[in-house]
């Protein structure tokens, strides 16, 4: 089989299960395209001999019965592999290589998936484009020129390049959701809660969370089946009844009622944006859903709010990374001095911004002003969605405010790059769901993408919705290996 | 002059001042394991083998609440009769330390798990009340080493992330001896409790003093000085007197007194500036976003009160109502728990005037000669009590009952068995005391004489020689009485 890669999750599985296809063959396929790839950008790590290995004790005695059975894969760089390097794009990480495993790669290992790499991402997962990462922007399959979204780029670039046939990227203001919208593929930010974030270097704890990326809604919806489990090693995990996504994925969305928030009408918005966004409603419609018209009021608040909570939680999370125990170090004078030239050495300019908002906000005498303030609007942001919640199923809007953006468009404008989040932060900020669709192409032929919002550890039914519009988009993306020669 | 004896007051020139001081203490919880992870928490191991990815802050480590620790914190809490908050928050306290892997400290700053209670002092001239304004947990941090290497810090973070309850005082205390007694009356109650050790050798109770002055009779506060981390009562005590002294002399040199943090020099006994309230860290606190809210139910609280021992104050109440204690008698032996359950012990098979004499007298003495605790002591509470019995009923006198106490001091002898082996049993039969009276009056003619011509003090001779011939086993009273009507 020629088009290994060009096969969906679903339909790999199928292929091995009907021992079609081996192990071995596909991750050969994948590894041999990732190798061919390599102007992309995509990986910062590679471990194709340890997936080949894996691939070949995989076939000696299959398990078929498991959910990923022999399935190779590549991960986002932020969650902890055991004995592989892992940076969070960093050079303060360049050397760190962990004795643990992420609760979520372990659930995907245990599943019977075997990790080819780990995929490139904005350091620290704090940015919207990929460029921030101490190992290069990544590129975007769709366009030589264009980045692939952030900060889970490597992640996104790879998928939509057929490097991997899934990932996980994780989802902080917007991280997997933007890149998905950014190259045609589907990406879902679960429940607050659903999925542990032991392992995954932190950057905003109370936004972090990790989730599938995927070519189309039922792969996403089986590998988030896989990925989410309660875990007693994160605090913030919670205990529910997880369904079998992908099992349960249905296309009946027949008088599901769908929420059409009229503050996400933002000034500037692109007409292409708000015609994705209209086209969008006509295919819900199409399904059977009831469109109606919700008001979210806060939504103009969530952006300076979350740029007060990411930061301040970030300015405190990066602590630990000060050269005594692990990572890089500078040679200091003294203590003080080591601090000082590893953290200004160690981190690359977004992250220091990051750090010296947080640490401003947080400060004593600006603490009420800012951070406890901002508490408060968050508040107000997910009271905004329970209400609309007592009316509606969802919420339809679009994903981002415009298509890629150009490599370097944006860097020297970090108030334009944080605005590519506006769509995306008040999800995280009220903790709930939130996948984003390919649904469309701009003039320039780059790709758009829908998001649906939905209640708190309710994926199924904006999986289901997805699914649903999925099929009436019938999107195809176009991309033509420009990059292999 | 102090119209009250235990007043304690600075004198300059004519003024008198009155110290106020609050403490902070830190007490580690008694526990197996850390507060936020599952590594042991053994005093005295190597360096850095008890420590987890956690305790030292690797890339995606979380941290998880030790239940048994929250339990332990809201016990004492329920020991100093203080409010028990069902919600309490988790904060960091952010600032950079080589000891201090995470780059914070997780604390609970604004809502801590209990609010304000009591404490009472037995002092000299009665009892006095000092506030609990709260008690909080904490993590404690790693320890750095500075002086093995002329170069290098090396830091051990065996103590990183362990457990530890700050119980701040109401700047209700007065004076050294306050402090000494409230110390040690926190100290009993944790180790009543069971939920921490107190032993402040190895660091388990520690406390920042805060230090202020003010002219007696004054309503208003001076400025305060906090001194940092002092680690026994002695030393605080001398903290506290050379800090008010220093603030006095400042006051009446016409200079204010900046608010700022000391540390107590043991070698110098003096403090010394370690930073000034400008220097101050900010710790931008915030609550701790990998934690959720702290909450208990009532029926947990419940729960732990039904586990609580009797305390100190009630043991000490019931001690003096029902076997008729002195005040003075009952604080002692309710002041550790160890002592108060061998006094209980010793008194279920026997008197207990004369348990209550022999525990705090003899005992103690011989104890604190040997340098051991009551737990360590040679003599068990069961061998005591047989002593004290045979006292009692008239087997061996007062005085051959110090000879026996002896020899059970060199290994818990039964004291029956001294008293048979060593014939030291008493003389208790009238007949032969009457014989060995009547020798001694024999042998003593000249002064029986004296003493009947009316020089009665020569009464104790004869007791004294009768004594001496039975070879102190005669029974006293019954020489006493025999005597009387001999002579």
């Amino acid at each position: 089989m020629s088009d290994i890669t060009k096969q969906s999750l679903s339909e790999l599985v199928e292929n091995i299960k009907s021992k079609k296809l081996s192990s071995s063959e596909v991750t050969k396929a994948f590894v041999e395209r990732s190798e061919k790839s390599k102007e992309l950008n995509a990986y910062i790590t590679e471990d194709y001999a340890n997936a080949f290995n894996k691939a070949k004790k995989f076939d000696e005695k299959p398990n078929l019965d498991l959910k990923l059975p022999g399935i190779p894969m590549a991960v986002k760089d932020l969650f902890c592999t055991k004995d592989l390097r892992t940076t969070a794009g960093s050079k303060i990480l360049n050397n760190f290589v962990p004795t643990y495993e992420s609760t979520v790669t372990q659930n995907i290992w245990n599943e019977g998936a075997i990790l080819m790499g780990k995929l490139n991402c904005d350091e620290f997962a704090m940015g919207s484009s990929n460029e921030t990462s101490f190992f290069g922007n990544v590129q975007n399959p769709i366009d030589k020129n264009l980045v692939p979204g952030g900060s889970s780029g490597g992640s996104s670039s790879a998928v939509a390049a057929q490097l991997t046939p899934i990932t996980i990227g994780t989802d902080t203001g917007g991280s997997i959701r933007q890149p998905a919208s950014f190259t045609g593929t589907v990406g879902l930010k679960p429940t607050y809660g659903s999925c542990s974030r032991y392992g995954i270097v932190a950057f905003a704890s109370s936004l972090d969370q990790a989730g599938p990326m995927a070519q189309n809604v039922k792969d996403c919806a089986l590998l988030q089946e896989v990925i989410s489990t309660y875990d007693e090693k994160d605090s913030t995990s919670i205990d529910f009844k997880r369904k079998d996504y992908s099992k349960e994925l249905t296309k009946d969305i027949k008088g599901k009622k769908i929420g059409i928030p009229k503050e996400y009408r933002v000034d500037g918005m692109p007409k292409e944006i708000e015609e994705l966004w209209k086209k969008g409603i006509e295919y819900a419609k199409d399904c059977g859903a009831e469109i109606i018209d919700i008001s979210l009021p806060h939504t103009n608040y969530a952006l300076p709010t979350y740029y007060i909570v990411a930061p301040a939680e970030a300015s405190s999370n990066l602590a630990r990374y000060d050269g005594v125990k692990y990572g890089f170090r500078a040679e200091g004078e003294n203590l003080i001095d080591m601090y000082e030239k590893t953290r200004s050495e160690g981190f690359g300019a977004e992250v220091q911004r990051r750090i010296m908002i947080g640490t401003y906000v947080l400060s004593s005498g600006y603490y009420d002003a800012y951070y406890l303030k901002a508490q408060k609007v968050r508040k107000l942001i997910k009271n905004d969605f329970d209400d609309a919640y007592k009316k509606v199923d969802v919420i339809l809007t679009p994903s981002t405010p415009s298509s890629a953006f150009k490599i370097g468009e944006k860097t020297n404008d970090p108030v334009s790059m944080y605005l590519n989040d506006i769509f995306t932060v008040p999800v995280n900020l009220a903790g709930l769901p939130g996948i984003s669709i390919p649904a469309g192409h701009d003039a320039k032929g780059y790709p758009l993408g829908l998001q649906i919002i939905g209640k708190a550890f309710d994926e199924q039914n904006i999986l289901n919705i997805a699914y649903a519009m999925e099929e009436k988009i019938n999107f195809k993306n176009n991309i033509n290996d420009w990059w292999i020669k | 002059m102090s119209k009250n004896k235990s007043e304690y007051l600075i004198n300059r020139h004519d003024n008198q001042y009155e110290v106020v001081i609050g403490l902070e203490v830190h007490a580690q919880v008694t526990s197996e394991s850390k507060l936020f992870s599952t590594s042991a928490t053994k005093f005295g191991a190597e360096p850095n083998t008890q420590v987890s990815l956690v305790d030292a802050a690797f890339p995606g480590m979380l941290p998880v609440i030790n239940e048994y620790c929250v339990k332990q914190a809201i016990k004492t809490g329920i020991g100093l009769k203080a409010k028990i908050n069902k919600r309490s928050i988790f904060d960091r306290k952010n600032y950079f330390y080589a000891d201090l892997p995470q780059g914070y400290q997780i604390s609970q700053f604004k809502d801590p798990i209990v609010g304000e209670g009591k404490v009472i002092l037995d002092m000299p001239d009665g009892q006095k009340e000092v506030g609990i304004e709260r008690l909080h947990l904490e993590q404690d941090a790693g320890k750095s080493i500075h002086d093995l290497d002329p170069k290098n810090t090396f830091v051990d973070l065996n103590r990183s992330g362990v457990a530890l309850m700050e119980i701040v005082s109401k700047p209700d205390l007065r004076s050294p001896d306050e402090v000494n007694a409230y110390i040690k009356k926190l100290r009993s109650i944790m180790r009543y409790l069971g939920t921490c050790d107190g032993n402040m050798q190895e660091g388990s109770l520690r406390a920042d003093v805060n230090v202020s002055v003010r002219k007696k009779g004054s309503k208003e506060f001076g400025t305060r000085c906090e001194i940092k981390n002092v680690n026994s009562i002695k030393f605080m005590q001398m903290a506290i007197e050379y800090e008010a002294n220093r603030q006095v002399d400042l006051i009446e040199d016409g200079q204010t007194i900046d608010q700022e943090t000391r540390l107590f020099d043991t070698k110098k006994n003096e403090t010394r500036s370690m930073r000034s309230k400008e220097d101050a860290h900010d710790y931008r606190y915030f609550p701790d976003p990998d934690l959720l809210p702290l909450e208990v139910s009532d029926d947990f609280i419940e729960n732990l009160k039904s586990e609580i021992p009797e305390l100190p104050d009630e043991k000490k109440k019931r001690f003096i109502e029902k076997f008729k204690l002195s005040p003075y008698e009952a604080n002692i032996l309710v002041s550790d728990i160890e002592t108060s359950n061998y006094f209980e012990n010793v008194i279920k098979k026997s008197d207990v005037k004369l348990a209550t004499n022999w525990i705090i007298g003899e005992l103690f003495a011989a104890l604190n000669e040997k340098n051991l605790e009551i737990t360590e002591s040679p003599i068990s509470a069961g061998n005591l009590s047989k002593l004290i019995n045979l006292i009692k009923d008239g087997t061996i006198s007062g005085k051959i009952a110090k000879t026996v106490f002896e020899q059970m001091m060199e290994g818990d002898k039964d004291p029956q068995k001294i008293v048979e082996e060593k014939g030291l049993k008493q003389e208790s039969d009238p007949k032969a005391l009457e014989a060995l009276i009547d020798k001694v009056i024999d042998d003593n003619r000249d002064k029986a004489t004296e003493y009947k011509s009316g020089k009665v003090k020569l009464f104790g001779f004869f007791v004294g020689q009768v004594m001496k011939v039975s070879g102190g086993k005669a029974n006293p009273q019954l020489v006493n009485e025999i005597l009387k009507k001999k002579l």
